[in-house]
């Protein structure tokens, strides 16, 4: 017990536990967002529609909580992270709270009446909702890859000086893209599984051409690193693990194969991004022979495989500063306090398998495809 | 280099979005407790009609909750886009319990209530009425967890400035947790909540007396909010926040605005009803006092002074001359961090260095300010009199006016008679009631702990972001825009839904001809539900 409670290890673990946090988000509302991203390529009618609504109906607000809690658990473990990354990607947070603000709105009001062009707008909203916040997901990780134009004063305030169109950049949006392709891919994994027949077998086709853009875009990421296009920065001193978090007091440089030096000390690292690769190519069989559980099963794999790429090739940085290398933020100089790790710590230790308790017992309640009888015989569908 | 509007447009934004949220949450508090309970009586008894009610205040509950959820997640994410320098500076303390908040509230309510509506026909009625009440728990835990952050706020105990870190830092959690503002602010808030849902459950159900609609349902809803509104309305008067009044120098200082005393008075003090307090004379004009009642309110004793506003003015100055020393003490170790005679000296003042931050809205650099400064910054701890005094005069009057109409529905209620016409329209028009209190109620918390927004500890016009004002101009837009859009919407809806009423129980009351208390409950529970 007292290594796990040692300053350095609860520092690691809380970046580990950030990492599941994200994952969970993206594979849980991951597939919300993906199948409304996808309800007007794979619905033609209203039924259609609302088959693919339903199939999410009852789980996407317990899916949402995974991201206001990584919001949280970022804001508690790593308070100079929450501050430099939610003010300095300003805008394109609102962007995401408009889209999540219309979401639960529409999921609830839209069957409430008849009218079509009412519901074509919900439908609308829907749509966009699973469809911008995974590309600005993806443009943030892309610009946490390369940096992003921060520094500190003397009283340690942070300071921004870029806007909202610094943050397109094309590197950044082609992270966007691929956080799309995946998200894609995972709702139509989901589609296959719930949805009625028809829709499922829509779903197939387009989760096949998903998954393989997905796994195709991936590699390239990797060679964008390669080249050095993805950024890329190495830390130059030695940093004190157990130190306090000071984010000033250490020498940080721009390299740019810089995110691929982990795993050149560390070749096992190597399985994450194979992880990856390997989920997403055996969803792309699973799509072809219309394996349902093991396709929504590879996807989730390959979403984990993705996003823990970016952890491993960065560790132990979690936002470097272009401007300023060395106001970087990292694992051993951003966190919370020890006493505030270690208490997150056991608040999590006692209610994150509850949460997934109850959560599995929820989705087991409400297995089996969505179909259109079932809906017009539910007088709660939505 | 700080620019005031960033922070004044940075508070509207706040103060819009945090208002219009919490006209959702405290129906939603209210509400799925009232649900729980009618599906509790359901589930005991066996009558189709409680089956009903809870499904009919189910969906009005659920179109409320939608719009609860969705402007709940702005709430955590502006603190850290509008609020950079307090999220960092505060983070250590302030995110733990947004972040147990997530683990132990919202997911148990987010997920749980998925199945509440989409569970009716594939759980048992006893396992539904378990997913019930577990949304309705989760509910009531996200209060908590946000008071104690709010109480935090308030009262920031359990906390301490670490100089080698330059932030505040949790020192003792428990403290942060039974922290004695957060435990009044909970109960204060969470009964609100209750008294809104009840409000609401019982105006609907008069207006449907009075149009002779749904009977059977709506003079069982009625009983049972008169009966719950009674209980709520009780434990936020008697327990009122203002127990946490007495405990820090700027609660004392919201105590004295919302009461105008410019001075302290012998104890036990007395209590003014009513008058018109003049900010700029320091005096209140026309005051009507009643003797003793305030010190009994806000020290539960007879023989505890309550300090008036000049007197905590002066205790106010005589921290900012101490904050000095500490801010003194922490430019010398910032500018020489192996300092440990100028860490040690920061450590021994540090508790009033946020007195000595105050300085900074007069003076670029706080070490030169003169006693006119430091006079003026220690007036500047005094919020604006006439705002609290009133603020908090309406919602108490409210508040009492409440228990007044639920004592009323409720002794008609348990002597099993019709309640009258008039009782019927009140109670309807009774409707908004619960919301201005409660807004004002807000109102007087956030607005009366100015100029702070961490007490004590970081003045408010520190905390903002270096954002552009565009940006924040755009921001401000945008959430009126949706919002505004979203309340119609959400209205609409409302209304639309209490106008349709509850499906079955129509046929019920014409299948039972002259409906009497108990003629629904004859009817089997396993009846089949033809679909809206």
């Amino acid at each position: 017990m007292e290594f796990l409670f040692d300053y350095a290890t609860l520092r690691v673990v809380w970046w580990a536990l950030l990492g599941i946090l994200l994952i969970g988000f993206a594979v849980t509302d991951g597939f919300d967002m993906g199948a409304a991203a996808l309800m007007p390529l794979v619905a033609k009618d209203d039924d259609e529609r609302r088959v693919v609504i339903n199939t999410v109906g009852p789980v996407w607000e317990g899916n949402q909580v995974w991201f206001i809690l990584g919001g949280g658990a970022i804001f508690a473990a790593w308070p100079a992270l929450y501050a430099v990354s939610f003010s300095g990607f300003y805008l394109a947070m609102f962007l995401v709270l408009l889209f999540l603000i219309l979401r639960p709105v529409a999921f609830k009001y839209r069957s409430k009446r008849e009218n079509p062009r009412w519901r074509a707008r919900w439908d609308w909203a829907l749509t966009l909702s699973g469809l911008v916040p995974p590309v600005i997901f993806g443009v943030a990780v892309g610009n946490t890859l390369i940096g992003v134009p921060f520094t500190y004063d003397n009283d340690l305030r942070p300071l921004y000086k870029g806007g909202l169109f610094g943050l397109l950049n094309p590197p950044a949006v082609f992270c966007g893209i691929v956080s799309l392709a995946m998200v894609a891919a995972h709702g139509a994994a989901w589609l296959q599984l719930k949805a009625d027949d028809i829709v499922a077998a829509r779903a197939a086709k387009l989760g096949r051409v998903a998954t393989l853009s997905a796994a195709a875009l991936f590699l390239v990421g990797g060679l964008l690193v390669y080249w050095g296009a993805l950024g890329g920065y190495e830390l130059t001193s030695v940093p004190d693990y157990r130190g306090p978090s000071f984010p000033l007091d250490k020498d940080v440089v721009a390299a740019p194969q810089g995110w691929l030096s982990n795993y050149a000390n560390a070749p096992i690292l190597w399985l994450v991004p194979v992880l990856g690769i390997g989920g997403l190519a055996v969803a792309s069989v699973g799509f072809s022979r219309r394996m349902r559980h093991s396709t929504l099963a590879a996807t989730g794999v390959g979403i984990a495989g993705v996003i823990g790429t970016v952890g491993v090739s960065m560790f132990p940085f979690l936002l470097p500063s272009n401007i300023d290398p060395a106001h970087s933020l990292m694992v051993f100089d951003a966190s919370s306090s020890k006493n505030t790790l270690r208490n997150m710590l056991i608040a999590t230790v006692i209610f994150l398998p509850l949460i997934l308790l109850y959560t599995g017992w929820v989705f087991k309640v409400m297995r089996g495809q969505v179909t259109k009888a079932g809906i017009a015989s539910a007088d709660h569908a939505y | 280099m700080f620019d005031p509007l960033v922070t004044d447009l940075s508070r509207l934004q706040f103060a819009l979005t945090a208002m219009y949220h919490f006209l959702f949450v405290p129906l939603t508090l209210g509400l799925s407790i009232l649900i729980a309970m009618m599906e509790t009586v359901y589930v005991m008894t066996g009558r189709e009609v409680w089956r009903q009610m809870t499904k009919f205040w189910g969906v009005l509950f659920g179109i409320n909750f939608a719009l609860g959820v969705a402007t709940g997640i702005t709430m955590e994410f502006q603190f850290g886009m509008n609020w950079a320098f307090y999220s960092h500076y505060v983070g250590d303390v302030f995110g733990a319990p947004l972040a147990i908040e997530g683990l132990m509230a919202f997911f148990l309510e987010a997920t749980f209530v998925g199945l509440f509506f989409f569970g009716w026909d594939r759980l048992g009625a006893k396992q539904h009425l378990m997913v019930t009440w577990l949304m309705a728990l989760g509910t009531n835990f996200s209060a908590l967890w946000i008071l104690i952050a709010n109480g935090w706020m308030q009262n920031p105990v359990g906390a301490a400035f670490n100089p080698d870190t330059m932030r505040m830092e949790v020192t003792d959690f428990m403290a942060v947790m039974f922290n004695p503002v957060a435990q009044a602010k909970f109960v204060h808030t969470v009964s609100a909540g209750y008294v809104c849902g009840a409000v609401f459950v019982l105006a609907i159900s008069a207006w449907y007396m009075l149009k002779g609609r749904h009977i059977a349902l709506a003079q069982r809803s009625f009983a049972i909010a008169a009966a719950f509104g009674v209980a709520s309305t009780l434990s936020v008067i008697v327990l009122g926040d203002e127990s946490g009044y007495a405990v820090t120098d700027h609660q004392k200082m919201k105590l004295a605005a919302m009461e105008a005393m410019w001075h302290t008075e012998p104890a036990p003090a007395p209590f003014t009803i009513i008058g018109l307090p003049d900010q700029k004379e320091r005096e209140t004009k026309f005051a009507l006092q009643v003797p003793w009642v305030m010190g009994i309110i806000g020290t539960r004793s007879l023989d505890t002074e309550i300090p008036g506003i000049m007197e905590l003015v002066d205790v106010a100055e005589g921290r900012i001359r101490q904050g000095l020393i500490a801010y003194e003490a922490l430019e010398t170790f910032k500018a020489d961090r192996t300092d440990m005679a100028a860490k040690a000296t920061f450590i021994a003042h540090r508790d009033d260095l946020g007195y000595a931050l105050l300085l900074r809205r007069f003076v670029d650099d706080p070490l030169v300010a003169n006693d006119a400064d430091i006079r003026e910054a220690a007036w500047f701890t005094v919020p604006s009199v006439p705002a609290a005094f009133f603020t908090f005069r309406i919602m108490v009057g409210v508040g009492l006016l409440l228990l007044l109409l639920f004592g009323t529905a409720a002794f008609y209620t348990t002597r099993e008679e019709q309640p009258p016409i008039w009782l019927l329209k009140a109670a309807f028009l009774a409707l908004p009631l619960p919301w201005i209190a409660i807004e004002l109620g807000w109102f007087l918390a956030e607005y009366g702990r100015q100029p702070w927004i961490i007490e004590g500890v970081l003045p408010t016009f520190l905390a903002a972001s270096t954002l552009n004002l565009s940006d924040i101009i755009l921001t401000i837009i945008g959430f009126t825009v949706v919002y505004g859009i979203l309340a119609v919407i959400e209205v609409r809806l409302m209304i639309a839904a209490i106008k349709k009423g509850p499906a079955l129980v129509d046929e019920l009351d014409d299948l039972v001809p002259g409906l009497g208390e108990r003629g629904v409950g004859e009817i089997p529970p396993a009846a089949p539900s033809p679909a809206e």
